[in-house]
C-alpha cells in the first residue's frame, strides 16, 4: 500500500523543520559525509555477524539463520515523552498483574460482569493448575514487552501486551552497543539515557521475586528449549550477561523439594527460573506428557512455594487479543484510574455485529488471530489481494471467535538511512518492563522495529522488518 | 461407619531407573461425608520431596524414587469415619469456579456417543432424575468389562469400545453432564464391597453440581449414589486430574504394578 501523506514523522515535522528531540542529531547528521555513513552501515552488519545475533524464521527452510537488518538512524524520544509513556506502561502492567491474580483466585472482575466469563472459560491460555495459588510476591509478569505505536504528537496506542515471554531485548542491547562502537563522538555530544543496566536490573528484579523459603542470595537460571529455538541466541545472551546458568530441562531434577541443576559440584538449588519454554511444554508430569523440553514436577515445586517461575505459568490469559479489547476496563477495575495509554479500537469477531462490520470493511482493517504472535496468520486488509481477502472471509466465517480486527493505523515514521538519503519508514516500539514485588522498572527506550519497505506497516522481523537504536534523551 | 483401609501399590521396573517421580493423591480429606481419624502414606524405596494442595485442593505428594531402584512401594493406610448423606456432598467449594467443571479435557471431550447420552438431560424437569437416568444409560452403553480400555482411554473411545471400568463410566458421565451444561467432576476413592476384605482395586465415580443441592455423587458402575462405604480421595476434571498415582521416569525401563487393597469395618 502507498504511504499515507498524513503520517506523523517523528524526525521531520512538515515545513516547521526538525522536531525538537532530533535537533542535535540532525545537526550532526548534516555534517557527516554520506560515504562515511554508508561505510559505517556495512560495519554495523559485520559487527552483528561477529556477535552472532541471528534469528530463525519459522516456515522457511529448516533453521535458516538470518540477521535482522539494523538501521543506523536512531529513534529519539524526549525525556518528557518518555515519562508519560512509562507512566502509562507501569499502570497497565500493574493492572495486568492484579487481573491475573484475580482470575486465578477470587475472580471479582468476572463476578462484577466487567469481563465475560466465556473469555476466560473458553480460553486455551487459562491454566487450571494456577487456580488458587499466589506466586511469590504476587508477581505474574516478571518481564513484559508492551508494543506501542504512535500516530501523532501525543497519540500513543498500546498494540499488544506481551505478558508471556517477550523477546527482543538482546537486540535493544546490541543495537546500543553497536551505535556506541560506531559513533562514540555522537554520544558525547548528545546525552542519551543508558540501557546497558538491563541485564543487571533483570537479575536483581528476578532475585527480588525469590520464594519466601529462599535463604541467602537467590540463585537465578535461564531455561531454554535448546539450540533449535528461534530465540536461543537471546537465551544464552541474557544468561551470559546476567552471569547466571543457562539450563535445559534435562539438566534439572527435583532434589529435596526444590528444582536443582547439575553442576560440577553436584546439584544446586534454583530459586528463580527465567524460563523461555512455553507453558504446555514446561512440565510433562502436569502438562503435555510427551514434552522433552520441560522439567517434570516443576509445577508441584512451584505450588509448594519452592521456586519462582518467570513469567508465571498461565499469564497468556492476559495477552490474549480478545482480553486486550477489555484492557481499559481492566485498568479501571483494578487501579480506579482511567487508562493513560490508549487501546487501539478492536472489533471482536465473536460478536455477530462486529463480525458483520469486519466482513464489510475487510479491505480497510488489520485482522489478527486471538492467540497469534509474530505477525503470523494476520491479514493487512489494505495490502491484501482479492484472493487473500476472500480466503480470509472464509476463515472468519468458519471460526469468528478466533479473530479480532483493528483499523489500519497510520503509524508514525522515522527516517532510515538509504543509499541516497533519509527516507521515512513506519515504526513501532517495544519497551521492556521488569516487575518485582515493590517495583516496576522500565528500561528507557526499548526495541524500535521498522518496516524496511516503503509504505509497509509490517515491522515484524519474521516478515522482513529491521530494528533501530532507541534513544531517550536526558533532561 | 468406621472404615479401616490399607492400600499398597508396588511398582517394579525391569531395569534400574535412574530418575523417576510419582505424584501421589492418596490422602483423604475431611468433608461432610467423611472424617479422617488417622492416615499415613509410607513410601518404601522413595522419598517424599514435598506436599501441596492442587487446584482442586487435593492433598498431593511428590515422591522421588530412590536412584537405581527396581521397586518402589506406596502404602496408604488409616481409618476414616464415614456418614451416609444419600450421595449429597453439598455446597462445598474450593477456589475453582463452578464454570471450570463445565470445561472439557482431552479425556472428556464429547463426541457423537457422549452427545447422544447428554440428550437425556432435560427430558424431565428434574435434573436429579435425569442424572440418575444418565447414570443407568452410561452403564447400559458401556457394560462393566476389563481389557477394552486403558488408563488413557477417553470417554468417547470407551463408548466406541463398548465396555469399560469405573474410570470410563465416570468420565463418560461427567462428559455428558458438562455437554448438557451441568458442572461435573471425576472422583477417585475407595469403595468397600460388603462381602470381602480384599478389594479388587480403588474406585472412581462422578459428582454433578445441582442448584440447591450442591455436589451430588453418582457411582455409575454400581448404579447408586455413594453411601457410607465410600471414601473420597481426590477430585478433578478427569481421571488424570484426580489420579491417585501418576508418574514420569527417565530411560527405557518397563514398569509393572501390583495393587492390594483391604477395606474393613
Amino acid at each position: 500500500m502507498g504511504s499515507d501523506r498524513k503520517n506523523f514523522d517523528e524526525m521531520l515535522f512538515g515545513s516547521e523543520g526538525v522536531r525538537q528531540p532530533y535537533d542535535n542529531y540532525e545537526k550532526w547528521f548534516g555534517s557527516e559525509d554520506p560515504a562515511r555513513l554508508t561505510k559505517k552501515s556495512k560495519e554495523a552488519e559485520a559487527f552483528f555477524r561477529r556477535t552472532g545475533i541471528t534469528f530463525n524464521v519459522y516456515g522457511q527452510a529448516a533453521a535458516q539463520e538470518r540477521l535482522i537488518p539494523f538501521d543506523l538512524v536512531p529513534r529519539i524520544l524526549s525525556s518528557r515523552e518518555w515519562t508519560r509513556l512509562s507512566k502509562g506502561i507501569e499502570q497497565r502492567v500493574r493492572a495486568i498483574n492484579a487481573f491475573l491474580h484475580d482470575i486465578y483466585n477470587r475472580q471479582e472482575i468476572l463476578r462484577a460482569g466487567r469481563v465475560p466469563i466465556e473469555l476466560i472459560s473458553q480460553n486455551a491460555a487459562f491454566l487450571p493448575q494456577m487456580i488458587g495459588m499466589s506466586p511469590p510476591g504476587d508477581v505474574y509478569t516478571h518481564i513484559v514487552g508492551t508494543d506501542i505505536v504512535r500516530t501523532g504528537e501525543d497519540d500513543f496506542f498500546v498494540l499488544e501486551d506481551n505478558a508471556r515471554t517477550p523477546s527482543g531485548v538482546s537486540y535493544m542491547l546490541e543495537n546500543r552497543e553497536t551505535m556506541l562502537h560506531m559513533f562514540p563522538e555522537l554520544f558525547s555530544q548528545i546525552k542519551v539515557q543508558p540501557v546497558s543496566d538491563y541485564p543487571k536490573n533483570l537479575r536483581k528484579s528476578l532475585a527480588a521475586c525469590a520464594p519466601h523459603s529462599c535463604e541467602g542470595k537467590p540463585t537465578v537460571a535461564v531455561l531454554t528449549p535448546g539450540i533449535h529455538n528461534s530465540a536461543y541466541f537471546e537465551h544464552s545472551f541474557l544468561a551470559d550477561q546476567m552471569g547466571v546458568e543457562l539450563v535445559e530441562g534435562h539438566d534439572l531434577r527435583v532434589v529435596d523439594g526444590h528444582i536443582a541443576m547439575r553442576t560440577t559440584q553436584g546439584y544446586k538449588v534454583i530459586d528463580v527460573l527465567y524460563r523461555r519454554v512455553d507453558d504446555e511444554y514446561l512440565d510433562p508430569l502436569n502438562f503435555k506428557p510427551e514434552s522433552m523440553l520441560g522439567v517434570p514436577g516443576i509445577m508441584d515445586v512451584y505450588r509448594a512455594g519452592n521456586i519462582t517461575i518467570a513469567n508465571a505459568p498461565g499469564t497468556g490469559i492476559a495477552d490474549d487479543k480478545a482480553i486486550y479489547s477489555y484492557m481499559p476496563d481492566i485498568i479501571e477495575f483494578y487501579t480506579g484510574e482511567k487508562a493513560i495509554l490508549k487501546n487501539v479500537e478492536t472489533w471482536r469477531c465473536s460478536e455477530p455485529a462486529s463480525l458483520q462490520y469486519v466482513l464489510e470493511h475487510l479491505s480497510e482493517l488489520v485482522v489478527k488471530e486471538v492467540h497469534g504472535s509474530g505477525g503470523y496468520g494476520m491479514l493487512v486488509g489494505p495490502a491484501a489481494s482479492q484472493k487473500e481477502l476472500s480466503a480470509f472471509t472464509a476463515k472468519l466465517k468458519s471460526n469468528p471467535g478466533n479473530y479480532i480486527a483493528q483499523p489500519t493505523l497510520s503509524l508514525s515514521t522515522v527516517p532510515i538511512f538509504t543509499k541516497k538519503q533519509l527516507a521515512p519508514r513506519h515504526v513501532d516500539l517495544r519497551p521492556f518492563v521488569l516487575v518485582s514485588p515493590n517495583k516496576v522498572s522500565i528500561t528507557p527506550g526499548g526495541l524500535t522495529r521498522v518496516a524496511l519497505k516503503a509504505g509497509s506497516l509490517v515491522v515484524n522481523s519474521s516478515q522482513g522488518g529491521g530494528t533501530k537504536d532507541t534513544w531517550v534523551l536526558e533532561d | 461407619m468406621k472404615l479401616k483401609i490399607t492400600h499398597t501399590t508396588s511398582y517394579s521396573y525391569d531395569e534400574p531407573v535412574s530418575y523417576a517421580l510419582q505424584q501421589v493423591r492418596l490422602t483423604p480429606m475431611d468433608n461432610p461425608q467423611q472424617k479422617v481419624l488417622n492416615w499415613n502414606v509410607a513410601i518404601e524405596g522413595g522419598d517424599t520431596e514435598l506436599t501441596f494442595l492442587d487446584q482442586h485442593k487435593n492433598h498431593t505428594m511428590l515422591v522421588r524414587v530412590e536412584p537405581d531402584r527396581n521397586e518402589v512401594r506406596i502404602i496408604a493406610s488409616g481409618e476414616v469415619e464415614t456418614n451416609d448423606t444419600v450421595g449429597v456432598l453439598g455446597k462445598v467449594y474450593g477456589t475453582a469456579p463452578l464454570w471450570h467443571f463445565q470445561q472439557h479435557t482431552r479425556r472428556t471431550a464429547p463426541g457423537k456417543g457422549v452427545a447422544k447420552l447428554a440428550r437425556i438431560i432435560g427430558t424431565t424437569d428434574s435434573q436429579l432424575d435425569d442424572l440418575h437416568t444418565l447414570s443407568r444409560a452410561v452403564l447400559n452403553a458401556v457394560p462393566y468389562g476389563k481389557g477394552g480400555t486403558f488408563v488413557g482411554t477417553t470417554a468417547e473411545e470407551a463408548i466406541i469400545s463398548g465396555g469399560g471400568v469405573c474410570q470410563d463410566h465416570a468420565q463418560i458421565f461427567v462428559s455428558a453432564a458438562r455437554k448438557a451444561g451441568i458442572p461435573a467432576r471425576y472422583v477417585s476413592g475407595y469403595l468397600m464391597m460388603n462381602d470381602r476384605v480384599d478389594q479388587d482395586a480403588s474406585h472412581a465415580w462422578a459428582e454433578a453440581h445441582l442448584q440447591g443441592l450442591g455436589w451430588v455423587g453418582f457411582d455409575i458402575s454400581n448404579g447408586i449414589s455413594p453411601d457410607e462405604r465410600y471414601v473420597r480421595l481426590a477430585t478433578g476434571l478427569d481421571s488424570r486430574d484426580a489420579a491417585p498415582i501418576s508418574g514420569v521416569r527417565m530411560g527405557t525401563a518397563n514398569e509393572s504394578m501390583i495393587v492390594s487393597l483391604q477395606i474393613q469395618q
